[in-house]
């Protein structure tokens, strides 16, 4: 069943030097149950999309879609007071940065009942009751002494783990957690990514995964959508990306990771995203890309279909292979 | 190994009073407790560990900018004590990872990369000019960014810059603190592709300190992993990724995602925290999260072996 479906979606922002397109037609589809995982580099416009959808940009940002529905609800008109009954109950994040998304003045225990106050209506037994049992899920030792501490007295990992808490503190249909490792070490992102993937056993819930980590991707996703300068540039189940990646930035990608290198030089991606003011033309990933030709700079590229990956491109790659296969 | 080691040290420590609070007497926090390595022009040694294990401390004291607390740290056969270091940090030259943070933005490229010949050299201004404009062309940016701000410049290319300016003073140490994790994918292979064409061709001794393992498995010769202030396995890259040692090791490796899909999936969960350095546990410091632990190990604290590739572990795996 199809939970999250988006249409058409983009975020311009207004900035002093002329609106700016931070997300520009994206199409999207999270079923009940499913890990999608959004990957792309820094301003590729995926946290922004997502932001979007939760209601959670500031006014600078115009959003526009030809759809956005969640569970039913249309998100596109909705007034605040219905969204805010969806968003942290049905439609939950986990933020990046634990460490400033959390309050800092009152203890984390204050804040994980207020979301089964505002939502749940618990009394407040019931609350601390479910809190501590929530601490245990996600895996905080002493839970029952950890919720009166503050988060200046936790440390990165714990406080990222409270953010979770938080967000599957209603049991939400729908999890998207936008880099929830990146900074954490490795054999605490382990233990965060083996509790999501969990998670999603015991309760069902879609999880849209965003990250720039191929290594999280690899081991965690389902299905993958690379977004490039704010446009998704392909989507395929994960196996299939790594394997045979049908957009020249995908492949590129892939390549520059150094544990696929099989030489000492890496192979590189040349050039930058660009920014506002150097958007080309056509294919925005042209200018950096090794097959492009004058098409591929005067003319954009329409998503190609499921076959191909979506992908935004007129030479798709390993085509061949395809439909030997 | 054929060159004689550029810098060597022995038993280096480094030790921090923290206060305990009002009336309460200081603790001491050993964040570095006794590492011995040594760096060869023209080889890359990588340090690993989690944060908190005392990597950028380590960092700090080879670039000089703090004192070790005990122990010995040489240059070309040298001990370095505090009276040269200004002499001396002329050879070791130091890369943040940040590259936002550890640029002046009020200051052109060009007064940036000068700046390190103004105070340590006697070069006239046309001659530091064209230095400068020298080691632009190095780093693969172009002469005429001489004359820019740090603000106009993307993250590779402010990193491009770090590096430039580390450079300047000709070298024969580079620490590297985490030089690529602030920057993306893309970006990143062209700056490891920087770093080893300059190791190449210049022969500098680069001291690389990444929580990223396939990363330091790109570019490392020999691997130390650190564990709360102590080395609990070094050895030479091959001998460390295909046949870890301590189990630390083998559990950091076995955490680290890898980008394949089809990959098999045997991690190994540690349990708990890393403890607070404050409070090292006695014996190994690793016991308390080990699956191997015996009594032996809460006790006593195993050393490393003198063998290459060598882990301080009472219960070594993958060993013969």
């Amino acid at each position: 069943m199809t939970l999250l479906r988006i249409r058409n979606l983009s975020v311009d922002f207004a900035t002093a030097s002329g609106a700016f397109r931070a997300v520009d037609g994206v199409d999207q589809d999270v079923d009940t149950g499913e890990i999608l995982a959004i990957v792309g580099e820094s301003g590729s416009g995926k946290s922004v999309s997502m932001l979007a959808v939760m209601g959670l940009l500031p006014w600078t940002a115009t959003i526009t879609a030809d759809e956005v529905t969640f569970d039913g609800h249309d998100l596109l008109n909705i007034d605040s007071r219905a969204r805010r009954r969806i968003v942290g109950n049905d439609l939950a994040m986990i933020f990046q940065e634990p460490m400033s998304s959390l309050n800092p003045c009152f203890t984390v225990g204050w804040q994980i009942k207020e979301a089964l106050r505002f939502h749940l209506g618990l009394n407040r037994r019931d609350r601390h009751a479910r809190a501590v049992e929530l601490f245990e899920q996600v895996g905080i030792p002493d839970p029952e002494k950890r919720l009166s501490a503050f988060p200046h007295q936790l440390s990165g990992g714990m406080n990222q783990r409270v953010m979770i808490a938080m967000a599957i503190a209603c049991k939400p249909k729908l999890l998207i957690a936008d880099e929830p490792t990146t900074a954490l070490d490795v054999t605490i992102q382990a233990q965060i990514l083996d509790l999501l993937a969990s998670l999603r056993e015991e309760t069902g819930m879609g999880l849209v995964l965003i990250t720039h980590d191929m290594g999280v991707v690899a081991e965690t996703a389902e299905r993958v959508s690379v977004q490039y300068a704010g446009q998704k540039v392909e989507e395929q189940p994960v196996g299939d990306l790594f394997d045979v990646p049908h957009h020249p930035y995908t492949a590129a990608l892939l390549d520059a990771l150094p544990e696929r290198a099989t030489e000492r030089m890496l192979p590189t991606i040349p050039g930058v995203v660009p920014g506002q003011f150097d958007r080309p033309q056509g294919c925005l990933f042209s200018p950096r890309c090794k097959f492009a030709d004058d098409r591929c700079r005067s003319t954009p590229p329409p998503a190609l279909g499921a076959e191909l990956g979506h992908a935004r491109c007129f030479y798709p790659l390993n085509t061949d292979e395809r439909i030997a296969s | 190994m054929t060159d004689a080691p550029v810098m060597q040290a022995t038993a280096l420590q480094r030790h921090y009073e923290v206060s305990g609070g009002f009336l309460r007497k200081p603790r001491l926090l050993k964040a570095v407790a006794g590492l011995d390595f040594q760096v060869s022009p023209g080889k890359t040694l990588a340090v690993v560990g989690e944060s908190g294990c005392g990597k950028s401390t380590l960092a700090r004291m080879v670039a000089m900018i703090e004192e070790p607390t005990e122990g010995t740290l040489t240059l070309d056969g040298k001990r370095v004590q505090r009276a040269d270091w200004a002499d001396l940090r002329q050879s070791v030259q130091i890369v943040f990872q940040d590259p936002y943070g550890s640029l002046n933005p009020r200051q052109r490229i060009g007064t940036i990369l000068m700046e390190p010949l103004v105070i340590n050299t006697s070069l006239s201004k046309p001659e530091r000019e064209a230095n400068a404009r020298e080691m632009l062309k190095l780093v693969g940016l172009r002469p005429e960014h001489f004359d820019r701000y740090p603000h106009m410049f993307s993250g590779g290319q402010r990193q491009r810059l770090a590096i430039a300016r580390a450079l300047m003073l000709d070298p024969k140490v580079l620490v590297l603190d985490e030089p690529v994790s602030a920057l993306d994918l893309s970006i990143q292979s062209a700056i490891l592709n920087l770093l080893l064409e300059l190791q190449d061709r210049l022969k500098l001794a680069y001291l690389f300190i990444s929580h990223d393992l396939s990363v330091v498995r790109h570019v490392a010769d020999e691997v130390i992993v650190m564990y709360l202030g102590r080395a609990v396995e070094k050895g030479p890259k091959e001998a460390l990724f295909s046949a870890p040692q301590h189990p630390y090791t083998v559990a950091l490796l076995s955490a680290t995602p890898q980008a394949n899909p089809a990959g098999t999936k045997k991690r190994i969960k540690l349990e708990g925290e890393l403890p607070s350095p404050l409070a090292v546990p006695d014996g190994c410091a690793f016991a308390p999260r080990c699956w191997k632990a015996q009594d032996r190990c809460r006790h006593e604290t195993p050393e490393l072996g003198t063998q290459p590739h060598s882990a301080a572990c009472f219960f070594p795996e993958n060993q013969g």
